[in-house]
């Protein structure tokens, strides 16, 4: 499986609604973050949700939000804390 | 209306954390043995991603009244029957016979 | 709640079924029984094979995860191993993740990491164990993300603002081990005495490791 995002490239998170099992956050749709790792490829747990392989695998990424790129402010944090979360390739999006 | 999973909790309001330590029960144990044995190789039932999606499945309100062993509990058994593993007519006629044996050791 | 507390004589072995302490009272507690009678009578499970389970699991606590930190403490050619494979480096102090990827996160003077799962409770589970209850509650997974300031200080963690706090959301295959800083006027402690500093809580990142007396700081 060829690596699709390199480190420090930005990225869109997906914002689609699809039914199902999901390891995408919901409030992390739709937001901009930054590529900081690459975890190499994993199944897809949306397909082995439901019993299949999950093959073939797919690219796990660690992505880094800013707070307000989630919270928009209403939140408690200060302006440089962050939240990262491991996304698959399939919901991201380079921009 | 938004799709989001009953698991999916990120931003949600929340009140203050109890942060008590429970040792588990016996129950809970088995519980968790049980479930990582079903999981496990050489077994491979299913996938912990079945697992989490059976747990989704739930009623919203089961899954927000329910205790964590609970909510696996009710989880293994989806997928017991699910995988054809058990039946529910024999998993019923167990229950009744465990609930008519324990009330019979009470008295 | 405690039923099973470890830190008293209970008069039981751990070699047989024992009955619980409580009598089952839930719908949920009978049907485990249920399950569990079930597959052990159709030879899908053994009793052996869950009690050997449970027993399995009851030796896998903090310690371990303990022991690979302080490790890191006082080997900085180890922590660099940990930092960079986490799954190799714990595999040298006999330490196995099986079919997940370890991912170590060094706490320091700049960035403060603390883990959650919003999505269920994914956990380092073979290096801390079972998870504390509030780990997989409601609370802690709606608020981490959002007022992770408010969380610790919750926690009763003092973290200065100008340190960057990061919140790692656990929403796939790894699995995270903080490491938190290694507090000051330590130097001349020995591994096993570090081992005592570092908390379950210092690892997930709702807290700092002890001070040099043991105390929280």
């Amino acid at each position: 499986m060829t690596n699709l995002f390199n480190i420090g490239d930005h990225v869109r998170v997906g914002d689609a609604l699809p039914p199902g099992h999901i390891r995408t956050p919901m409030f992390l749709r739709g937001c901009k973050g930054t590529i900081i790792k690459h975890f190499g490829s994993f199944p897809n747990p949306e397909r082995l949700a439901y019993g299949l392989s999950g093959l073939p695998k797919i690219n796990l990424y660690q992505v880094l939000f800013e707070m307000d790129e989630a919270w928009n402010g209403n939140g408690d944090y200060e302006d440089r804390d962050t939240i990262t979360a491991d996304i698959y390739e399939t919901w991201l999006e380079a921009i | 209306m938004t799709k989001r999973l009953i698991s999916d909790l990120g931003g949600l309001p929340a009140g203050s954390i109890d942060r008590s330590e429970h040792e588990p029960t016996m129950t809970e144990r088995r519980i968790d043995a049980m479930m990582i044995l079903l999981r496990a190789k050489p077994r491979s039932f299913w996938a912990s991603d079945e697992n989490r999606r059976t747990i989704e499945s739930l009623e919203p309100k089961t899954y927000a009244e329910s205790a964590y062993y609970e909510r696996w509990v009710l989880a293994m058994k989806g997928l017991l029957l699910e995988k054809g593993i058990l039946t529910e007519a024999e998993l019923d006629a167990k229950v009744s016979e465990v609930r008519s044996r324990e009330q019979m050791a009470k008295i | 709640m405690s039923s099973h507390s470890k830190d008293h004589d209970h008069g039981h072995d751990h070699t047989a079924f024992q009955k619980d302490i409580t009598e089952p009272k839930e719908d949920w507690e009978f049907l485990e029984i249920a399950i569990r009678e079930l597959l052990i009578e159709k030879n899908v499970l053994s009793a052996r094979e869950i009690q050997d389970e449970i027993e399995a699991w009851e030796k896998k606590n903090p310690e371990k995860g303990a022991e690979i930190i302080a490790r890191s403490w006082v080997d900085d050619d180890f922590k660099n191993r940990l930092l960079s494979d986490g799954n190799k480096a714990v595999a040298e102090l006999g330490f196995t993740v099986e079919s997940l990827k370890l991912v170590a996160l060094e706490n320091t003077y700049e960035i403060h990491h603390m883990v959650v799962c919003t999505l269920c409770s994914c956990y380092p589970r073979t290096l801390l164990g079972v998870p504390p209850l509030w780990y997989k509650s409601r609370e802690y997974r709606s608020r981490a993300v959002r007022e992770p300031r408010a969380v610790l200080r919750e926690f009763g963690t003092a973290i200065p603002e100008s340190v960057e706090i990061r919140v790692v959301d656990s929403t796939a295959d790894c699995r995270y081990l903080v490491i938190p800083k290694r507090p000051a006027n330590t130097e001349k402690m020995s591994e096993g005495e570090l081992v005592k500093l570092i908390t379950r809580d210092s690892m997930i990142g709702t807290a700092e490791a002890l001070d040099q007396h043991g105390k929280r700081s």
